[in-house]
């Protein structure tokens, strides 16, 4: 549905975005993830075709964005950051406009009632949106994208603004249209992204530092089976008892994080699965063990790793890869019980 | 267009622009028909043709925030997103300013209904010069968009609108300081307000027309330009 290849712009001297690839089966829901100027909206504002591109091609369900412009444009639904609201116009009046705009061929009233409905602003449809919260104006940004119910939808961090209640409304909205809609998503609530969508791309210094499930993201990241036990038990004896189990390779003391006992954070040898030789010895010095939790990273972690690293380069080492001059982008993609990484140029075969 | 039009003609009388800018025509309008009616010698036309002054300091209200309030408000992002292309955008604008501006001459249809009622009018030469100052309109409203194409600001744009109107209108009287001659033509001719002149005195005079057409086509291009340029900045 979306395909990028190479993608670059440059403001100036500066490199905003850096030779970025990626491609988005229909009805696939993915999250941009990335820190402040990362360059995730210029990103969206190349694929809507507001920005213009320095260098590489983005398609639109085949159409060009720059040469066919109105064909790719049809397809997109877009709430940029800041919602594109005529503020001097009612809701409704306003919805109008932009069904006249898009030249939408389905039946007027109905189809803007069903949107008024569908992200709940139809009570405030008479009303001037200047007068309306930040959260409605949101929604009306929302309605708008949603007109003309275009295949793509590409939002930029729509649950600014909103309360907690109104993120979960949208959040099930976005699910919701995530079955037969393609979305691209960006959001600073991590959480957010881990529970609307299936894949991630992060994104760091205008460049794609990682593309993949979350769940295969911390896989990856994290030290392969290191476990975190809480424990009722003496500090130092539990750690030199943990220590001498056959396969681990460090324990450390985590502290008191709970009345009465540690958490200790043990680090096996070479991925070797060490869960059962752990609890063994426990039980076999008689404590109690309250907790054993493999020490998997949240998406928050991962992403703060990622793009704390110094450059994007460690980043990716810190994935497990090492980018070659004709890979342009490479996936780690879960197949039965291997992992395997793949290509683009795979990917096309 | 159609849709960009509607929205920004609306938007001239839900905001009080329009509003404003049609009572400052009516105003002058009334005053300009008393004068002349009261001198005993009724002319339309010379009404018309003096209401390029009102035009040169109305215009700025009426194209300051054509551009620069969309790109301020951010909403240029819902409009150059859209399935429509940029001159369609610009020319939907360009008709909603220039429909305000046509207006603003309505009462003078009942002027001329008035004067009709007891002497015999020339009614082509009162469609002329109305034919003309819709000319002048479209030429000032197109340099007013371009200007306020390149900022964000609609104060900025307003004065900067203001300083130029005044200039491309009345230039003419800075001719006679030019010393080299050709240039003090050219300036002279190129006034608008020369060539707005012969609508005024019952000549259709193709030139003119031709060169307000052109103005205002040039200006709407750059406009055009200004927003694309702006996406590959």
């Amino acid at each position: 549905m979306i395909e990028v290849t190479g993608l670059s712009k440059r403001y100036g001297t500066h490199l905003a975005v850096k030779d970025v690839s990626f491609s988005i089966e229909k009805g696939e829901v993915i999250g941009f993830l990335g820190p402040n100027g990362a360059g995730k909206s210029t990103i969206m504002n190349i694929l809507t075709g507001y920005l213009s591109l320095t260098q590489g091609k983005v398609e639109i369900d085949g159409y060009d964005i720059t040469e066919y412009p109105e064909d790719a444009k049809r397809r997109i639904g877009y709430l940029p950051e800041i919602p594109p609201l005529y503020i001097d116009m009612k809701v409704r009046e306003y919805l109008n406009f932009i069904y006249d705009l898009k030249k939408v061929k389905f039946p007027k009233k109905p189809h803007i009632d069903e949107i008024l409905r569908l992200v709940k602003i139809d009570n405030v449809q008479n009303r001037l949106i200047k007068n309306l919260s930040k959260g409605y104006r949101q929604r009306v940004g929302f309605a708008q994208a949603l007109i003309g119910n275009p295949d793509v939808l590409i939002l930029d961090e729509p649950t600014v603004g909103l309360d907690p209640k109104q993120i979960i409304e949208i959040r099930n909205l976005i699910s919701r249209l995530g079955k037969n809609h393609t979305i691209i998503l960006s959001s600073h609530i991590l959480s957010e992204i881990q529970a609307v969508c299936k894949r991630v791309i992060i994104i760091n210094h205008g460049q794609i530092i990682a593309d993949d499930t979350p769940e295969n993201l911390s896989n990856k990241m994290s030290n392969d089976h290191s476990l975190v036990a809480r424990v009722v038990c003496g500090e130092q004896d539990m750690l030199d008892a943990l220590r001498s189990v056959k396969g681990v390779k460090s324990v450390t003391s985590l502290g008191k994080k709970e009345e009465n006992s540690f958490d200790f954070l043990i680090e096996p040898e070479n991925g070797a699965d060490i869960r059962g030789a752990v609890s063994a010895r426990i039980a076999e010095r008689g404590k109690t063990l309250l907790s054993l939790t493999s020490n998997k990273m949240s998406l928050e972690q991962i992403f703060l790793r990622l793009t704390e690293a110094a450059d994007n380069d460690e980043a990716k080492r810190m994935l497990g890869f090492e980018k070659t001059a004709d890979e342009k982008s490479v996936r780690i993609e879960l197949d039965g019980d291997g992992v395997t990484v793949k290509t683009d140029k795979e990917d096309k075969e | 267009m159609n849709a960009v039009f509607k929205r920004e003609f609306r938007s001239y009388f839900s905001t009080p622009i329009g509003f404003i800018v049609i009572a400052a025509f009516y105003f002058f309008l009334g005053l300009y028909f008393s004068i002349i009616y009261q001198g005993g010698s009724p002319e339309i036309s010379m009404v018309i043709m003096a209401m390029s002054t009102v035009a040169v300091f109305t215009m700025p209200v009426l194209t300051m925030r054509l551009m620069s309030e969309d790109r301020r408000q951010k909403v240029d992002q819902a409009l150059l997103t859209a399935p429509v292309k940029l001159t369609g955008i610009v020319l939907g604008k360009f008709f909603a300013a220039l429909a305000v501006f046509a207006i603003g001459f309505a009462p003078t249809i009942i002027f001329e209904i008035i004067i009709a009622s007891y002497i015999s009018v020339n009614v082509m030469s009162y469609i002329y010069a109305l034919f003309g100052m819709l000319l002048l309109g479209s030429a000032l409203i197109a340099i007013g968009m371009f200007i306020s194409s390149l900022t964000e600001s609609s104060v900025i744009s307003a004065i900067l609108t203001l300083v130029i109107n005044i200039l491309v209108l009345y230039m003419s009287n800075f001719a006679g300081m030019i010393k080299i001659s050709w240039l003090a033509t050219v300036v002279e001719k190129a006034a608008f307000i020369s060539a707005a002149q012969n609508f005024g005195e019952n000549v259709l005079s193709v030139p003119d027309i031709l060169y307000f057409v052109s103005i205002s086509a040039a200006f709407l291009f750059l406009c055009v330009r200004s927003l694309d340029k702006r996406r590959w900045a």
